[in-house]
């Protein structure tokens, strides 16, 4: 009786979401980039977001929801910026496809094209092309609290009219507005769905599906390729005509008003000295802020995991569960969130530089530089963020209009320092940097980690000259990058960036450890017949040397790691990781570091602790004790650099070799990046070890 | 007087006249690069290239090579 009223309630429900879900109301966010698209979609859905991909590709999915006022449901998908439906790159095509395929359980119901006022205009194009494909439209005008700023006055009422659409101004700065969409949206049905162009919706629609992938991919027919390029831009002469007379007496700006500010600040920024010393600064204060800053926050983190391991272990029964969870589990966890607050800190400040326009500027400084490396100026974008992760930064190299250009910026971006390498950094130059004030207010370790990056970027731009002797060609060279106007960073973006990258980082980088780490566990506390024998056989081997009870225990505990399965795989490689300076520890933690890099101080981490599970230090106070059987210390000023040009070099990142493949269409440069790091990492730690021992 | 972008000075403005169709991207037309539209520069960047051109109210930046192959005439 009890089961089948269970069994009805589950029914009844399973039933409810499923009616639920058909009544939601599907929205799209469409618009140029900088104009607060995304931001709009914040202040829309909160925290409600979910972030993932469009299949087959990596461009990221933002899908969000949220209640109107009478309780329907609504899903929102921002979609990527893109500046007409006639896309250049990969990433503005899912725009299109998405737009096009009313087949699509999420195709939207209503769509909001976002403009900017500054950029009316031109954020109109797209909306007279999303209008044309018979979706309801909203258009809604961002950035209205800085239209008296700017000199500009709208007739809104004109406007709708000639346009045939709703018009909502909004500031997603101070909230105005979205109440009013809100509304707007709650009474879709009124919208209108009519075309601007033609009262054939057909006719478009299959021009643009014929023709859209013209821009982004390579045909054969060039004769083909011209004649639709000439269609297109036709095609938008048309439109701009139309938004000219539309927008003619119902939108003012006055000039002398609109540029002031900015050009003046662009004078100093990319001014032909300061510029770049603003910029360096710029840089400099970035890692001083990952290193020194969130100092105080690494130690807290750092000392509450020892505790917590040490609290954990008292607290529940000895035996196996205990030893996985004190001894695997949380040295392994917390080896990745220490890093937390560094990851925070650098999305904070590429998210800052982002938002606030300054980034185009670097572009249209470094442009003529990087060229000279065989780069080009929007390299810098993925060479910057590829600090925070190469993942994104791979993904970033989309803009990228030339594919040879791409291309070396996708093979080189794998050497700018990732946040999974500054975890290893960090232990390491802790261990073999001793910490001093130089100049009395530089942190010395904080100058050693400033060089990991440096020489990144001089092994980054090094390999760029290389390939661009090697690699050829396939098509002209061109570069268009929008200015966008200073805008003071919205706090609120900047939060959901960070907070959105730091999860998805520990999220990402846990799972991988969780496992990693209890399979090391195992290992490392099992083993064959002398594993289990070990007291038996230390205990005799040690019998006349009248040791302390204490120090036999610690024999038998490092005669057991040895011997545990972990112990034996390790033993198996060092031979060719001896050559490094590198006892089979460190050889067991290089290997699992090829999953993720920071799985390098987790694994560490796990296997001292298993081996002095007495000793209730840190991670750092174990490693700085190590030694190798011979009695010598394990982390040498040797061994330390020979292990930062392995980590500097080395492509340990599953992840990123996945990326490369998928974004150059081919195993082939991927592969070759895999391996071609491989050997000069091997190589370039050989050196480092044998010279400075 | 008609000439090519790249030779337009810091601040001097200009009308749009012509190019070739193949070799102008699509996405500089879309931004505003067209036909009869007006085109300031606004800076050129410290080693002479890119230059940062405002056309259309977008501001927006080009390489020397491309400006070189867009024909205006500059505006008294």
């Amino acid at each position: 009786m009890l089961l089948e009223k269970k069994w009805q309630a589950g029914f009844l429900w399973k039933y409810k979401s499923k009616m639920t879900k058909n009544d939601t109301l599907k929205i799209a966010l469409v618009g140029n980039p900088n104009t607060g698209k995304t931001s709009l979609f914040n202040s829309l859905t909160g925290l409600r977001q979910q972030v993932g991909n469009y299949p087959g590709i990596t461009v990221e999915k933002k899908q969000g929801s949220f209640h109107l006022e009478n309780h329907q449901k609504v899903t929102v998908i921002d979609l990527p910026g893109t500046y007409s439906l006639n896309p250049s790159s990969i990433d503005e095509s899912v725009t299109t496809e998405f737009l096009l395929n009313n087949e699509d359980k999420n195709f939207p119901q209503v769509a909001i094209v976002v403009a900017e006022a500054e950029n009316l205009k031109r954020n109109l194009l797209l909306f007279t092309q999303v209008k044309d494909l018979g979706i309801p439209t909203i258009l809604v005008i961002n950035m209205a609290d800085r239209m008296q700023l700017k000199g500009i006055s709208i007739n809104k009422e004109n406007l709708e009219k000639q346009l045939d659409t709703t018009i909502i101004l909004t500031s997603t700065r101070n909230n105005s507005g979205i109440s009013e969409l809100k509304n707007c949206i709650q009474n879709f049905q009124k919208l209108s769905g009519k075309p601007l162009f033609s009262n054939d919706i057909s006719t478009y629609k299959d021009w643009l599906s014929s023709t859209y992938k013209i821009g982004f991919v390579e045909i054969e027919d060039k004769q083909k390729q011209i004649a639709v390029k000439k269609e297109q831009h036709q095609e938008t002469v048309k439109r701009y005509q139309f938004i000219n007379s539309v927008l003619k007496g119902n939108f003012e700006k006055d000039k002398t008003k609109a540029t002031d500010f900015d050009s003046r600040l662009d004078k100093i920024l990319t001014h032909k000295f300061f510029g770049y010393i603003i910029f360096l600064v710029l840089l400099m204060l970035m890692f001083q802020a990952i290193f020194s800053w969130s100092g105080p926050f690494m130690d807290f983190i750092d000392e509450s995991f020892a505790s917590l391991s040490e609290t954990i272990a008292s607290i529940l029964p000895e035996g196996k569960i205990n030893e996985l969870i004190s001894q695997g589990i949380i040295p392994g966890i917390g080896g990745i969130v220490i890093f937390v607050p560094q990851i925070a800190m650098l999305f904070l400040f590429i998210s800052v530089l982002e938002e606030s326009g300054y980034m185009s500027r670097v572009v249209f400084l470094m442009d003529k530089i990087m060229r000279k490396f065989g780069l080009n100026g929007k390299s810098v974008v993925p060479l910057i963020s590829g600090n925070a992760c190469a993942i994104p930064a791979v993904m970033a190299t989309r803009n990228i209009e030339d594919w040879k250009e791409r291309l070396i910026t996708i093979l080189v971006t794998p050497f700018s320092v990732c946040s999974a390498r500054l975890p290893v950094y960090t232990i390491l130059i802790s261990l073999i940097v001793p910490e001093q004030k130089i100049l009395g207010f530089i942190n010395s370790q904080a100058l050693a980690l400033l060089g990991m990056y440096v020489f990144g970027i001089v092994l980054a731009l090094l390999s760029s000259i290389i390939l661009t002797k090697i690699i050829k060609a396939k098509s002209k060279s061109y570069f268009v990058i929008e200015m966008p106007s200073y805008k003071m960073p919205l706090l609120q973006n900047v939060f959901y960036t960070v907070f959105e990258k730091t999860k998805s980082f520990v999220i990402d980088a846990g799972k991988i450890i969780l496992a990693v780490s209890v399979v090391l566990w195992f290992l490392a506390s099992h083993g064959g017949e002398t594993f289990d024998n070990a007291e038996k056989i230390v205990s005799s081997q040690l019998e006349n040397q009248n040791l302390s009870e204490a120090e036999l225990t610690a024999k038998i505990a490092s005669f057991q790691i040895e011997n545990s399965y972990i112990g034996t795989m390790g033993k198996a490689i060092e031979p060719v990781i001896k050559p490094l300076g590198y006892d089979w520890k460190i050889g067991i933690a290089i290997i699992t570091s090829f999953a993720a890099r920071e799985v390098f101080v987790g694994t560490l981490a796990t296997i001292y602790s298993v081996e002095n599970a007495e000793d209730e230090g840190t991670i750092k106070s174990r490693m700085q004790t190590a030694t190798f059987t011979n009695g010598e210390k394990v982390f040498t000023t040797a061994t330390g650099i020979s292990l930062l040009f392995f980590y500097a070099i080395a492509m340990q990142c599953g992840a990123t070799v996945a990326i490369v493949k998928r974004e150059t269409n081919s195993w082939k440069w991927a592969l070759l990046q895999l391996f071609g790091l491989g050997i000069m990492a091997y190589l370039a730690a050989l050196v480092a070890y044998q010279v400075l021992n | 007087m008609q000439t090519t972008i790249d030779t337009l000075q810091k601040g001097q403005k200009a009308v749009i006249l012509s190019f070739d169709d193949a070799i102008i991207p699509l996405k500089l037309i879309e931004m505003g690069c067209m036909e009869g539209n007006f085109v300031e520069v606004i800076q050129i960047a410290p080693l002479g290239d890119p230059i940062f051109l405002s056309v259309n109210d977008t501001n927006l930046a080009i390489r020397k090579e491309m400006a070189s192959r867009i024909f205006v005439e500059i505006q008294k």
